[in-house]
């Protein structure tokens, strides 16, 4: 029993120190369900192969049981949202007595959707999310109220849209109408923000794979989107991690859904150009 | 006469208790980088020192720097170079200039600035993600970077 003991003691400790020690990103593959291959790792698209290699899913710099959560639909939380949106997809709401379904169909037809967002819509001549695209749908198809920009019912049909197409490359247009607003992400991901004056690239570009205190700073990709959080227990936005990173560093954040965060999702997502749209993701 | 050199005294006397001595944020005087006069005026206390580069609600340096004297305080980061022999490494002065303002030495350095209070973009209200407002001051205190400087100046390897 004593030995057991201090054995198991000596494991754990033998544990904390791997994961303290641990900098770089794993070498693992993502296998959902056993059947679908999810690319976590591929070379940098063309318009970001002057500061990265290669680009990496958040994934890689998560530990193993929060990797394990993800491989498997029974053992991901995020996955009850999904049904909990399939249920709306299917259901009419608004003036208009339409459900989403009425009109697109059925979800898993979807799967073209997510990795193309944000992309450039004509008739409001501006980049849309796809939270923005659903609202759009929403107001102006269904008659119905719009969703609050980062409330559980939007990251919930976003995080449907994203399960449809797990496995598919993000592929984000960034030239054309939706240039100028690329080019303003990218200047704000070099902005050293807020009284810490951290940029987006001072973490997640210099220092991806080091430990910042109990953090292991991942590229910061959203492929992952919404993303099932163990620390606050539900799906999270991309707008609402900016939001997040931008308060931590001690500054005036912007707000979820504003065309500075438009234009840095736009940005950010085309930096994972080529990684698999892999929502609703896990971690920390 | 005497009444107002007495009452001068006395303002004078209580003046340095408040802190006349203090170089405001915005008058350090940098010389390459470094920075000789004392910022408080006081020497510092390395205990103190200690305390504010470990704890995450001071200094919290150790999110970047490793320091074996305070192996205790768990997850120290990788992020800036290691602490261990920084008094061996750089006199008082460069210290002081680098926990100050390090952007000074060091053009790109992702440090913050420890004892800055001009020149922001949106500068927010500590972490609460609401903008400035007028109780912004620095992230340390003249004393507290004194503080930090003395206790640095004591890791030798």
């Amino acid at each position: 029993m004593t030995n057991l003991k201090g054995a198991l003691s000596a494991l754990i400790v033998a544990g904390s120190m791997a994961s303290g020690a641990m900098a770089d990103p794993v070498d693992d593959t993502l296998i959902i369900n056993e059947e679908l291959t999810i690319v976590t790792r591929t070379a940098a698209p063309a318009h970001v192969a002057d500061v990265l290699d290669e680009v990496m899913s958040g994934w890689l710099f998560r530990g193993t049981e929060t990797r394990a959560m993800q491989a498997d639909d029974f053992d991901n939380p995020g996955m009850i949202f999904v049904e909990q949106a399939e249920d709306v997809w299917n259901t009419a709401d608004g003036s208009e007595g339409k459900s989403c379904a009425d009109c697109h169909g059925a979800s898993s037809d979807m799967s073209d959707v997510r990795p193309t967002f944000p992309k450039w819509n004509d008739a409001a001549e501006k980049v849309f999310t796809l939270e923005m695209q659903i609202n759009d749908c929403r107001e102006n198809r269904m008659g119905a109220e719009k969703w609050k920009y980062t409330g559980g019912d939007i990251v919930n049909m976003t995080a449907l849209l994203a399960s449809v197409s797990r496995g598919k490359p993000v592929n984000v247009a960034i030239d054309g109408p939706a240039q100028s607003t690329w080019e303003d992400g990218k200047e704000l991901y070099y902005t050293r923000t807020g009284q810490l004056e951290l940029s987006c690239a001072n973490c997640h570009e210099d220092s991806y794979g080091k430990m910042i205190r109990a953090d292991h700073l991942s590229q910061g990709q959203i492929n992952g989107f919404p993303t099932y959080r163990l620390k606050n227990t539900k799906l999270n936005s991309a707008h609402a991690r900016f939001k997040g990173c931008v308060r931590d560093t001690r500054a005036e954040t912007y707000s979820p859904g504003s065309p500075e965060f438009v234009a840095l999702e736009l940005y950010v997502a085309s930096r994972g150009n080529g990684l698999s749209v892999e929502g609703p993701s896990v971690r920390n | 006469m005497r009444v107002s050199i007495i009452t001068t005294i006395a303002a004078a006397v209580s003046a340095t208790a408040l802190g006349a001595a203090e170089i405001a944020p915005t008058a350090v005087s940098f010389e390459d980088g470094t920075v000789s006069q004392s910022l408080s005026g006081v020497a510092g206390d390395p205990a103190s020192g200690s305390e504010i580069v470990g704890s995450k609600k001071l200094g919290n340096c150790i999110a970047c720097h490793q320091v074996s004297d305070l192996a205790d305080v768990p997850f120290q980061g990788e992020i800036g170079p290691s602490l261990d022999g920084a008094g061996e490494r750089w006199t008082e002065a460069e210290l002081r200039g680098i926990v100050a303002n390090a952007k000074i030495m060091f053009e790109d350095t992702m440090m913050p600035s420890f004892y800055k209070t001009e020149g922001f973009i949106r500068p927010g209200n500590a972490y609460t993600g609401e903008a400035a407002d007028d109780t912004f001051g620095p992230l340390l205190t003249a004393q507290q970077i004194e503080d930090v400087v003395a206790y640095l100046s004591t890791l030798k390897e």
